[in-house]
C-alpha cells in the first residue's frame, strides 16, 4: 500500500482537517464521564457486570437517537491486538488505561473517529468528542446530543447534590474535562512559558505536556483543561478554559511575531535546519521528531517554510508513534529498527508536498 | 537545561524548597536527584504525575488531623462493600452508593479539590425527571404535615389528593 493511500485510511479527521486557530490549538477535545445506575464502578466490576454494561452501550448505540448522529460500531478490548490498541492509544481515541482493560474494556468509534466512547476505563461510560482547531463549544454540542441520546436507553448515576457520580471524586457533578491541545513554539523560545503556565495553573486549570515526562514538554505541544468539574456548570467550566486559551492564542502569536522581527535570521536558520534534518536524516528517535516537526509548523506558519501541508504536525505525532510504524511497515521492529524506519516514513511524507524553503 | 550537579545530563527533576518562609530551587538530573535523595517525593517517582497519590495524601493528611482514625476505619460502603480507607488508598469509590455512605468525609474533601460542592450544571432527562418529582413530593409532604397541625384540613384534602396523583404518576 502507497504511503497516501495507508494515511488517507488510517488518519482520524481530527488529524486531516483543519479549524479556526489551527497555527496554535491543534485540537478541541471533550470528554464526559457517566456510570450506570445500579452497578458498581469498573474497579469493582465482576465479569457478568462488565458485560452487562457493554450490551447495554451496545443497545443504546443501535437505538434510533443515536443512528442519527452518525455510523457507531462497538469494538471489544479483547477483540483488537495489542498493537492495534496501542493505534487507538496513539490516536487519541481511547486512553494507555482502556488499552489495558483487554478483559472488560470495549470502545465505541464513530466511523470519522471526531467521537470515540469508552466502555469500562475508570468510569463506565467516558464519551470523548475531539475536534480539529479551536472548537470547545461544537465540541461540546456534539458530546451533549450524544449523552442525551445514549440516556435514552441507559439510567446513569445522578445524585441530586452531587450530580453525575463518577468513580473518583475529581470528575464528580459535570464529568467533564474539557481540553485544549495547543503548539506554543514562541512562548517557549521566548522563555515566558513558565511564567504563563504558571498563571493558568492558579485559574483552576491544569497544564502538561503532551509528550515527554513530568514538566518536561517534547516538541513544544501543551495540553490546557479544567480541573473542576463540581459547581460550575458546562458552560462556565468550558468559557473560562477559552478565555484563557484566547488569551494564549495572543500571547503565542505576538511571541512570534517578536522573534521574527528581532531575531529573523536565527529563526529561519533553525527552522530551515530542521526541515534539512526531517528531509534527509536516516535515523530519527521520536523525540528529536517532534521538536524538528515543532520547528517546520512554525516555518509553516511564519511563511518560512512554502509548500509542506500545515497539517503535517498532527499527521506525522501520531503516525511516527511506535505502534504506528508497526503498522504501516506490517511488523514488529526494534526500537533502533523504528528510528530508521521511523526517517523513512518522515522523508517519504515530505516528498508528498511539493516543498519549498525561502530565505 | 543541564543538571546543576554533574554538568553532564540533562536536568529533568526540579526542586524548591522552602525552609522559614526562604525559597529556593535547583534543577537535577533524575541520577543526581536520586543520590541526593530528593526523589523520595511521591509525585516524582513512577513516570508521570499521579493524581491518586496526590489525593490519597489530601485524604491521608485529613485523617490524621482531626477525627479519630477508628471512626473512618469503620466506615463502610453497604452496597459495595468498599471501606473508605480502601477508599483513601485507591482514591476511588467502589460504586454510585459510596458517595452517600461517605457522606461524612466526603464534604471537606470535595472542598479541597472542587469549587462548589453541589451540582449546578446538567441533569439528566430521566432520572432528572424523578429527582424534581421526588423534591416536589417531599416538598407537598411538609406542606401537608403542617396543614394537619394547623388543622386546615380543607388544605390538607387538596393536598393528599396532589401527592397521590403525583405518586400514582410516577409508577406509571
Amino acid at each position: 500500500m502507497s504511503l497516501s493511500d495507508f494515511l488517507q485510511r488510517a488518519m482520524s479527521r481530527w488529524m486531516r482537517d483543519g479549524g479556526p486557530d489551527d497555527d496554535i490549538v491543534l485540537t478541541s477535545r471533550i470528554r464526559v464521564a457517566r456510570n450506570v445506575q445500579g452497578y458498581p464502578f469498573p474497579i469493582l466490576q465482576t465479569d457478568s457486570h462488565a458485560s452487562d454494561v457493554i450490551e447495554m452501550v451496545g443497545k443504546a448505540i443501535e437505538a434510533a437517537p443515536v443512528k442519527e448522529l452518525g455510523q457507531y460500531e462497538l469494538i471489544r478490548c479483547r477483540d483488537l491486538s495489542a498493537l492495534d490498541r496501542q493505534v487507538l492509544v496513539e490516536k487519541h481515541l481511547i486512553s494507555p488505561d482502556l488499552a489495558e482493560q483487554e478483559k472488560h474494556g470495549a470502545v465505541v468509534l464513530r466511523d470519522d473517529e471526531l467521537v470515540s466512547i469508552m466502555v469500562n476505563e475508570e468510569d463506565h461510560i467516558r464519551i470523548q468528542c475531539i475536534l480539529p482547531g479551536m472548537r470547545l463549544d461544537d465540541a461540546w454540542k456534539l458530546a451533549t446530543s450524544i449523552d442525551d441520546a445514549l440516556e435514552n436507553k441507559l439510567v446513569y448515576a445522578f445524585h441530586e447534590k452531587y450530580g453525575y457520580l463518577t468513580a473518583c471524586p475529581t470528575n464528580v457533578g459535570t464529568g467533564i474535562r474539557a481540553s485544549v491541545m495547543m503548539h506554543l513554539p514562541g512562548l517557549v523560545l521566548s522563555g515566558s512559558i513558565n511564567r504563563l503556565l504558571s498563571a493558568v495553573s492558579q485559574v483552576g486549570l491544569a497544564v502538561r505536556g503532551i509528550y515527554g515526562e513530568g514538566s518536561e514538554s517534547f516538541g513544544n505541544l501543551f495540553q490546557v483543561s479544567n480541573q473542576i468539574t463540581l459547581g460550575e456548570t458546562e458552560e462556565e467550566i468550558i468559557g473560562n478554559l477559552q478565555s484563557v486559551v484566547y488569551q494564549l492564542i495572543e500571547h503565542e502569536r505576538n511571541a512570534r511575531q517578536q522573534l521574527l522581527q528581532r531575531n529573523r535570521t536565527q529563526l529561519e536558520d533553525r527552522v530551515s535546519r530542521s526541515f534539512g534534518i526531517l528531509a534527509y536524516a536516516r535515523r530519527m528517535d521520536s523525540r528529536e521528531t517532534l521538536e524538528r516537526l515543532s520547528d517546520v509548523r512554525l516555518g509553516i506558519d511564519l511563511g518560512i517554510i512554502q509548500g509542506v501541508s500545515a497539517g503535517i504536525l498532527k499527521e506525522l505525532m501520531v503516525t511516527t508513534q511506535p505502534a504506528f510504524l508497526q503498522k504501516y511497515f506490517s511488523r514488529e521492529l526494534s526500537a533502533s529498527e523504528r528510528d530508521v524506519r521511523r526517517a523513512a516514513l518522515i522523508r517519504e511524507r515530505l516528498r508528498l508536498d511539493d516543498t519549498e524553503v525561502h530565505g | 537545561m543541564l543538571c546543576e550537579r554533574c554538568h553532564e545530563r540533562a536536568a529533568t527533576v526540579h526542586v524548591t524548597k522552602i525552609v522559614n518562609g526562604e525559597k529556593t530551587g535547583y534543577h537535577l538530573c533524575e541520577q543526581c536527584a536520586k543520590e541526593q535523595g530528593e526523589i523520595m517525593h511521591p509525585f516524582i517517582s513512577g513516570n508521570a504525575f499521579d493524581f491518586n497519590k496526590l489525593l490519597s495524601g489530601l485524604l491521608n493528611m485529613e485523617s490524621s488531623s482531626g477525627f479519630a482514625p477508628a471512626q473512618t476505619t469503620q466506615l463502610r460502603c453497604s452496597s459495595c462493600g468498599m471501606t473508605y480507607n480502601q477508599f483513601t488508598q485507591l482514591g476511588r469509590f467502589g460504586c454510585p452508593d459510596c458517595y452517600e455512605s461517605f457522606s461524612s468525609r466526603l464534604e471537606p474533601l470535595l472542598r479541597r479539590i472542587q469549587t462548589g460542592n453541589s451540582h449546578t450544571g446538567k441533569v439528566p432527562v430521566k432520572s432528572g425527571h424523578t429527582i424534581a418529582q421526588q423534591r416536589q413530593l417531599e416538598m407537598l409532604r411538609r406542606e401537608l404535615q403542617q396543614a394537619v397541625v394547623d388543622e386546615n384540613f380543607e388544605r390538607a384534602a387538596e393536598l393528599r389528593d396532589q401527592i397521590r396523583a403525583l405518586e400514582q404518576g410516577a409508577d406509571e
